[in-house]
């Protein structure tokens, strides 16, 4: 186990990340069992240090394109957990007015453009978004983050294929955790090697360990120094693995329960913990002051999306267009 | 007036958009160095550079997207697709990104993105480059949908296109290309309304984009057997506007939908549920239409007249609902 290389702040702010998302998680999926979200709720668990790692790697003002197994990636690019539990409620107060839940989590502030809950749909618009950049001679980078199943995807190859041919400021984040929902990656795909798969498109790939916060950082900030310099996309793969089922609809027959418990042997929270005390850069009690913060955001998130209110339904067709403009 | 063809007007108006602003562009299959499928963005690249107008692979989905994307990252982008048959390739964009993404974020993006394609029979290109699916685009809430059938809107529905905040679809009936006539400098064009391109008072024809003419020509035969035709243009495919047609209709009391579209689950269907909810006791006999037959567009020309709506069939549909 290597040492962390980074100053405490820092380094304990990526555990009290992953710690944030996990606990979010743990308690939207019990607060589903108990009725109060509902449609589809995907978890990231066991994922988080994918999101945690890379998203630090960038800078405020880049844009992040996310799936619908976005709520880490939201609440780290800065959408407060109360919009965040308030959207899973269908509240006024969620960030999109409850009108996109779980799946579709967006904020204009951050340009945090979702929450796509189309597998592949959110490549071509980091491509649009890199392609304004740039011709606006800006120097933000689009992070574009999708699973191992969007890689059969038409939208992909096109979406790779644009990007390298135009040199955009697109990061690709591709988060591989070997399951398409229920299809493992070698049933589905004949070239089970994702970064060679991007790199047959010409963008410059590799992959990182997605279950190591700091391998993920690392990787990231240089692949994002590479993209902001203006020599194009670069393509990551992460590779990870999801814990929990794909949704809560899931009965898990497709993977043994021994492959999901040596993963869970590599849990990014627990190892990174571990080198963090082992570093001494934080103690047990470190630890618990943590948990203790992220247990209390949580709470009040749930408490916000308790006390919420409901749209009116008089305004059910409200910004279906945009609305003119007073003269 | 000037003398011009549909295709110039189209041309004309993207020259306009270009140099007007510097957040427009445009992007699609062929529109830079070979000039564009349909010539209609032929010189184009020479003036305003391969930036600005920029040749893409084919990858109707990625382009289109792009698109968005571009939209939403604060450009102006005109993308063209080929043909609409091809725009099938990229629905998923227009439909699951750029149609829900202002309602589903709780109206914080607009996507002012604005989509040509061509469209429609006519041309002898048979069943995958010759339908009229913009029915179906009219379905969508968060798209709006323009169809210009003259020389004007094809030169003024642009620039309005742009201005809007949200995704505007604009299709060109790959017919009228070549059409040339005097062009009305003066004529204002906006994009909510229908207009009355002929007024009449025994009953109304509604049509729109490679329909308008031949309604028109129609009109003008029954005028001769002493019908008074009025002919509305719809322009507008979504949203409708319904008062132009209900007020024709209510003063007409008859009326006829001329669609390019297959019959089932049609524009036209759609046209006459309105007018049927709106206006049915004005009615002096029951809404008609005539519409493609239901078949895959042939290639031999005889028999794409025969699928097509045509001036016969529009004059003995309106004689129909007059009892002659």
């Amino acid at each position: 186990m290597s040492s962390v290389p980074y100053p405490a702040e820092f380094a304990v702010t990526l555990l009290r990340d992953m710690l944030r998302i996990r606990r979010m998680e743990e308690r939207a999926a019990e607060l589903y069992g108990e009725g109060r979200i509902r449609g589809f709720l995907h978890l990231y668990i066991g994922e988080e240090a994918v999101a945690t790692g890379a998203l630090h790697a960038l800078e405020a003002g880049d844009a992040v394109v996310a799936t619908y197994r976005e709520h880490g990636h939201a609440l780290l690019w800065g959408v407060p957990m109360d919009a965040i539990m308030a959207e899973m409620y269908g509240r006024l107060e969620g960030c999109c007015h409850g009108r996109g839940g779980s799946m579709h989590l967006f904020d204009a502030a951050t340009r945090f453009l979702g929450g796509n809950a189309i597998v592949a749909g959110g490549l071509p618009l980091a491509v649009g978004l890199a392609l304004a950049e740039r011709m606006q001679g800006g120097r933000r980078v689009t992070a574009c983050f999708f699973g191992d199943g969007a890689m059969a995807e038409g939208a992909a190859a096109e979406s790779l294929n644009l990007a390298a041919l135009w040199r955009l400021p697109v990061l690709f984040c591709c988060e591989n955790n070997l399951y398409a929902m229920g299809t493992a990656l070698s049933r589905a795909q004949a070239q089970t090697d994702l970064a060679a798969k991007a790199a047959a498109f010409g963008v410059p790939a590799r992959a990182v360990d997605g279950m190591d916060v700091v391998a993920v950082h690392q990787a990231t900030r240089l692949a994002a120094k590479q993209v902001r310099a203006g020599h194009g996309p670069v393509f990551l793969e992460y590779q990870t693995y999801r814990f929990r089922a794909h949704s809560m609809f899931d009965p898990e027959l497709y993977r043994d329960k021994a492959e999901v418990e040596s993963w869970r042997q590599r849990d990014p929270i627990k190892g990174y913990a571990a080198r963090l005390i082992a570093d001494g850069l934080l103690d047990a009690s470190g630890v618990a002051a943590l948990e203790a913060e992220a247990a209390s955001e949580v709470e009040a998130a749930v408490a916000c999306a308790e006390a919420g209110s409901l749209e009116p339904v008089e305004s059910l067709l409200t910004d279906v267009y945009t609305p003119e403009r007073q003269p | 007036m000037s003398r011009t063809s549909y295709r110039e007007a189209l041309r004309e108006a993207m020259r306009e958009a270009l140099a007007r602003d510097p957040r427009v562009f445009l992007m699609g299959e062929d529109v830079g160095r070979y000039g564009g499928t349909f010539a209609v963005s032929k010189g184009l690249v020479d003036e305003f550079g391969e930036q600005r107008v920029r040749d893409t692979p084919l990858s109707e989905l990625a382009f289109v997207g792009a698109g968005i994307g571009a939209a939403l990252g604060g450009m102006r982008p005109i993308v063209e697709v080929m043909t609409v048959n091809f725009c099938l390739l990229a629905l998923d964009q227009l439909m699951n990104t750029a149609a829900t993404l202002r309602h589903m974020s709780g109206g914080q993006f607009s996507v002012p993105l604005v989509v040509r394609m061509t469209t429609g029979a006519g041309r002898q290109l048979a069943a995958q480059h010759s339908h009229s699916l913009e029915g179906w685009l009219a379905h969508i809430p968060g798209l709006k949908i323009l169809a210009p059938a003259t020389l004007e809107d094809a030169r003024g529905m642009l620039w309005p296109a742009l201005e809007d905040p949200d995704p505007v679809l604009l299709f060109e009936q790959g017919a009228l290309y070549n059409v040339e006539g005097e062009l009305d400098e003066t004529e204002v064009v906006g994009i909510r309304s229908a207009r009355v391109r002929r007024a009449g008072s025994d009953l109304t024809l509604i049509a729109y984009g490679g329909t308008l003419a031949k309604a028109l020509e129609a009109a003008e035969q029954l005028a001769g057997e002493g019908i008074s035709a009025e002919v509305i243009d719809l322009r507008v495919l979504r949203p409708l506007d319904d008062a132009t047609i209900m007020e024709s209709v209510r003063r007409t009391r008859r009326a006829l939908v001329v669609d390019e579209g297959w019959r089932s689950g049609s524009l036209a269907a759609e046209i006459i549920a309105r007018i049927v909810e709106q206006a049915f006791f004005d009615l002096d006999a029951p809404p008609a239409r005539v519409c493609s037959a239901e078949v895959p567009t042939p290639y031999a020309k005889h028999l794409e007249d025969a699928a097509l709506p045509q001036v016969p069939a529009i004059v003995a549909a309106a004689r129909g609902l007059l009892g002659r």
